[in-house]
């Protein structure tokens, strides 16, 4: 028999449900394949080892029996939640973010706490507390971020499920470097209670699966309203695995000239190019469409992120949880001691900036301008929606980078999330899926985006083409 | 507050010393954001944070006058009430039991009153 972990959920719930496995079966195949392979790749700040003493009852669950791995910004109760800093050491949540509690009652498995960019604050999962994760592809590059732990685990095989959240392109962007899926929900459809907040009107948390029909899976329990927030919205949640239907006759989709740009590399544009050939092939209607505003979308969010960021983050002084500096002369030399040794660099980067696009003098000129920005950034993609059911473009512009190449320079990391951050700044869904290989065998992955509330679309042309292609299928060599 | 400095754009990515903000706007931004930067960290988010900006300020090329901002990507979303109703929240043990400091039911922190 094929080992249990590089099973998807589905076929593993199939063989669940003849009783040809058990979930202490799927458990101890993951545990002995992370023992031997997280030395190297790094997926995992946590692993829950004592899940498999407390498998759920609850047979008629969903997703009964299927393990899933947390980003470490995401609550689970009694289990240390870092965002990947050392300001929140120690911290056991006293309750489940919504999204584990209706993981959990569908009888899934949290299995333990996946590495990240501290705070999500970066696209390599370089600026964690506990190190960088490998790209299991090449362990000398990056494999994106924030949720690069996510991404990679599932990419190497070390869990079935995971959980991740976008900001700016946190699912979709490691997803597009491990060769794996991700989607970012429209904003409002995915509960953030218990996700700790970086940008409250950016953030979504999302599935990180390794095929279209996972994620669907995972949307079905994850999605819908939840009265502890207020910005989720109360409409009712489709059977997602119905658009798995292998059909996009007649789907209108619009490729924008504005993100075939310079500096884009090569093989990207050439796999994406492809992409859009074949999804014509199979009876899609290609139509061109402008996003005017693309090119402002990367300053519209360093300074709309970082100031929501700098207002968030000051809830970590010391005071009710993780990290304090003992021996303060005073109580704001506590907080800023604190804060000063608690926080890594490029938390404090963004805090100091998202801080200054706030103060006086500058409030205007650059945070109500870019919420101005904004309005017009959205604004495109409601005009192009006029024309299109849903836009192709490349998730990111290049392929993995090595590891500490942009370290140093932090603009040019910022705008390698080029391509993600409008779906962000615009509150639409986007996902992420394989569509090619560099010739030095690093994944590719091409993003779908589509209107709010349309992840129906989504799964429909996202499917098509995994099925029609089957890069999903392919594993790096570890 | 320090006053506002135009920007060169044409300071371009590695702009240090005609950038709208220099060593002494982070550091009054950094003590509003109660952190503390030593000399040489100063000095890189200095040039890090002036590059940064020079770049965000491309915005200023687009006439927003008539333009409403966006706050929320959800517009039809206004104020959200919840019935008035008493629920339990969490115990105050288990909210307690993450503090790096307390006692009895409260947070203890540094001494913030001088009593002589």
């Amino acid at each position: 028999m094929q080992e249990p972990y590089l099973l998807t959920a589905h076929e593993l719930q199939a063989k669940i449900g003849k009783d040809e496995i058990s979930p202490s079966k799927i458990l101890e195949s993951l545990f002995k394949r992370i023992g031997d392979l997280d030395k190297r790749i790094k997926a995992f700040v946590r692993l829950n080892e004592e899940c498999i003493l407390k498998i759920p009852e609850n047979k008629k669950g969903k997703l009964y029996g299927i393990p899933v791995l947390v980003k470490d910004n995401i609550c689970v109760k009694d289990e240390e939640t870092t965002c990947g800093s050392k300001i929140l050491k120690g911290f056991k949540p006293p309750y489940d973010a919504t999204v584990i509690k209706r993981l959990k009652d569908e009888g899934a498995i949290p299995i333990g706490k996946a590495n990240m960019d501290e705070f999500a604050f970066g696209s390599s999962c370089e600026t964690s507390c506990y190190g960088p994760t490998k790209n299991p592809w090449d362990l000398e590059r990056i494999p994106g971020g924030s949720s690069g732990g996510s991404a990679a685990a599932i990419a190497s095989d070390e869990t079935i499920l995971a959980l991740g959240s976008d900001t700016g392109g946190s699912i979709r962007q490691p997803a597009s470097l491990c060769g794996v899926v991700g989607l970012k929900p429209t904003y409002g459809r995915v509960s953030r209670y218990g996700l700790i907040a970086f940008a409250s009107s950016l953030d979504q948390i999302g599935p990180i699966t390794k095929d279209v029909q996972d994620a669907a899976l995972m949307m079905n329990t994850i999605a819908g309203y939840d009265e502890m927030d207020s910005t989720s919205v109360d409409i009712a949640v489709p059977d997602y695995t119905r658009s798995l239907t292998k059909d996009i006759k007649g789907l209108r989709i619009g490729v924008p000239k504005e993100y075939f740009i310079e500096g884009i590399d090569k093989e990207v544009e050439s796999s994406v190019k492809k992409a859009v050939f074949l999804l014509k092939d199979l009876g899609a209607t290609i139509v061109e469409i402008s996003l005017p505003h693309t090119q402002y979308a990367v300053s519209t969010y360093y300074i709309v992120a970082p100031a929501e960021a700098s207002s968030n983050l000051a809830r970590f002084d010391g005071v009710q949880y993780g990290f304090r500096f003992e021996n303060a002369s005073d109580l704001i030399d506590m907080y800023i001691k604190t804060r000063s040794k608690g926080f890594g660099n490029e938390a404090k980067r963004r805090i100091l900036l998202g801080t200054y696009c706030l103060s006086t003098g500058y409030y205007d000129a650059y945070y109500l301008k870019a919420q101005k920005v904004r309005t017009k950034i959205k604004e495109d993609f409601d005009n192009a929606f006029k024309n299109c059911d849903c836009i192709i473009t490349p998730t990111s512009p290049t392929a993995a980078f090595k590891i500490g190449e942009k370290m140093d320079d932090p603009l040019s990391m910022y705008l390698s999330d080029i391509f993600t951050i409008s779906a962000n700044l615009a509150g639409i869904p986007a996902i992420s899926i394989p569509c090619g290989f560099t010739k030095g065998n690093l994944p590719i992955g091409l993003q779908i985006l589509a209107k709010p509330f349309d992840e129906e679309t989504l799964f429909r042309a996202a499917y098509t083409f995994e099925q029609s292609t089957g890069f999903h299928r392919e594993n790096p060599k570890l | 507050m320090v006053s506002y400095i135009k920007i060169s754009l044409s300071a371009g990515r590695q702009g240090v010393t005609r950038v709208g903000i220099d060593k002494k706007i982070v550091k009054s931004v950094a003590f509003l954001s109660r952190i503390e930067l030593d000399e040489k960290e100063l000095e890189i988010y200095s040039r890090q944070l002036a590059s940064i900006v020079s770049y965000i300020n491309k915005l200023k090329e687009i006439d927003t006058k008539t333009v409403p901002p966006t706050s929320h990507p959800m517009a039809a979303l206004k104020n959200v009430f919840r019935k008035d109703i008493l629920k339990k929240s969490l115990e105050l043990d288990d909210v307690l039991k993450n503090a790096p400091s307390k006692e009895g039911d409260s947070f203890k922190v540094p001494q913030i009153i001088e009593c002589k």
